[in-house]
């Protein structure tokens, strides 16, 4: 039980302590998913509608490749992204031919994981999406349009309706990529003040034996994430008073 | 119907607090960037290259680039380094797709391999360390003390007493089944536990499972108040662990890979590697030996 009461000492002097790595982790973390959430939630919702509403040949093997999409191993994101964008990669070989010049490096940099993080999170929010989507009556539709609604209206009014389900997409979308490690460990390289996130951080903690300082990382972590997931409700909630 | 559309609070709210989010973490981020891509105001003259180091965890978790790293840096301040540390087979294979600029890893012979097929140059000695073998103290197998490392294994797979492998295709790995090979055993079975990890979890593991494993000496001194394990065999040549460096063929910042290579084999970093661990375990992790190149 000692490393528990270590891991609370740990993470308050890491988090009150003004250490400035910390913060850079943290921020890190949330630049990283946060933006790869954004990415996510902007293709994933009209994806997850389209596919949910349409009624078009081969629609179960869509939904069956996106629900497939949804256990992506982590990992295995982060070793594809790194086949794509490595200097012997063919992104590279496909700039040099197209440009003329060597590719700038895309691998151990921000924006490679953030690449990884929407691989890994647009299929979760289109699936949770297409689920919710899935259960309007297609009757709120028909009527919709007969009402003379355009289809950006139609899409609108629909997820609207569908609402919970979407945000539950959301949140589902966020929770799968602030917890993983195995994508943006592979593609960022866990380069200290650069690339260093807080799963990483916590990962290289663990390896070192220094199991206090890992888990109070986790502790923060969860704390970060109740915060957003907390406030992520509210916004719920401050809907649902507006309906009665 | 449509104005209630538009009148919608719930999405107006969902999209600030994403938005606020965004603005949030791009802040925070923003002043610590900085120093770390732009050349230091003193020095406004010198433009910073990234420089790509792919090393192995056992170098990172002894905490030996922490004082390494930063020495380099004053030494040659136009230089960042970007330490990528894996198993010495992952780093290989990022030097082979050219991801990295110069490697620090400790594998002779799959080494000069990588040499001899043309994707490096230039392998220099740099250091070594040792292995030991480690156990619970009980010592089911019997084997402290015993002289070579292959008598030991002998023992360990005629208990089948129980040995964690590191399973990875690290240097660590391939010392091991270096060592199985000269003790003419191929070891399976169920008490043989390949466990795909890098050391220090394959450490927590044997120390949980009560087992036996081969661990670089500097991870277990720095883990060692967080095991159940003794050093059981030392001191055996077989068990000598060298490092090399090794600069990637055609690499980014070819520049920054031979500053690098030049300078740890120097006597500045040779000292600091001499040096280091003395203060906290005191005795030394790894042993410079840049002035005495051999090949395998």
């Amino acid at each position: 039980m000692e490393i528990v009461w270590d891991a609370f000492a740990q993470a308050a002097l890491r988090l009150f302590g003004g250490d400035p790595a910390t913060y850079t982790v943290i921020g890190l973390s949330l630049r990283v998913s946060g933006l790869s959430l954004l990415i996510a939630t902007a293709l994933g919702v009209p994806l997850g509608y389209l596919i949910g509403s349409r009624r078009f040949r081969g629609r179960g093997l869509v939904t069956a490749i996106v629900n497939t999409g949804m256990g992506l191993p982590p990992v295995v994101v982060g070793l594809m992204v790194y086949i794509l964008i490595s200097r012997s990669g063919p992104l590279s070989e496909a700039y040099v031919a197209l440009v003329g010049e060597a590719m700038p490096r895309l691998l151990y940099t921000v924006p490679a994981m953030i690449i990884a993080q929407v691989m890994i999170s647009t299929p979760i929010v289109t699936g949770v999406t297409l689920a919710a989507v899935g259960a309007v009556p297609a009757e709120l539709r028909l009527q919709a349009r007969s009402l003379g609604a355009s289809h950006l209206q139609e899409a609108v009014l629909t997820i609207r309706e569908a609402r919970w389900g979407v945000m539950a997409a959301i949140a589902a979308g966020f929770g799968g990529i602030i917890s993983e490690v195995g994508a943006v460990n592979m593609v960022g390289g866990n380069i200290e003040g650069k690339t260093r996130v807080m799963t990483t951080a916590i990962q290289l903690e663990t390896g070192q034996g220094n199991f206090g300082l890992a888990l109070g990382l986790g502790l923060i972590l969860l704390g970060i994430a109740f915060v957003i997931m907390n406030a992520f409700t509210r916004v719920q909630h401050s809907g649902s008073r507006y309906e009665r | 119907m449509i104005d209630r559309l538009r009148s919608a609070p719930v999405w107006r709210l969902t999209v600030l607090l994403l938005a606020g989010a965004l603005a949030f973490s791009l802040a925070a981020c923003a002043p610590q960037e900085k120093p770390l891509e732009e050349p230091v105001s003193e020095a406004p003259a010198v433009e910073v290259t990234d420089l790509i180091l792919a090393s192995t965890t056992s170098t990172q978790d002894s905490g030996l680039f922490g004082v390494l790293i930063p020495a380099f840096e004053e030494a040659y301040p136009q230089y960042k380094v970007n330490v990528i540390a894996k198993g010495t087979g992952e780093a290989l294979e990022l030097g082979q797709n050219k991801d990295a600029d110069v490697l620090l890893v400790h594998a002779k012979a799959k080494e000069e391999q990588f040499v001899t097929d043309g994707y490096g140059t230039r392998r220099r000695d740099v250091m070594y360390n040792d292995f030991v073998i480690v156990g619970p103290s009980a010592d089911p197998a019997g084997v402290e003390g015993l002289a070579t490392a292959a008598e030991a294994l002998t023992k360990i797979s005629g208990a089948a007493a129980a040995f964690v492998s590191r399973g990875d295709e690290s240097g660590t790995h391939t010392a091991e089944q270096k060592l199985w090979t000269k003790a003419t055993i191929t070891p399976s079975g169920e008490w043989y536990v390949s466990a795909g990890k890098g050391m220090g979890d394959v450490l927590t593991m044997s120390s949980e499972l009560g087992a036996y494993t081969l661990t670089d000496r500097a991870t277990y001194l720095s883990m060692r108040e967080t095991l159940d394990l003794e050093i059981l065999v030392e001191g055996d040549t077989a068990l000598f662990n060298q490092y090399g460096v090794i600069l990637v063929t055609d690499a980014t910042n070819a520049e920054g890979a031979l500053a690098f290579a030049e300078w740890i084999t120097g006597e500045e970093a040779q000292a600091i590697i001499g040096g280091y661990g003395v203060d906290e375990f005191g005795e030394a992790l790894f042993f410079p030996n840049a002035d005495q190149q051999t090949t395998s």
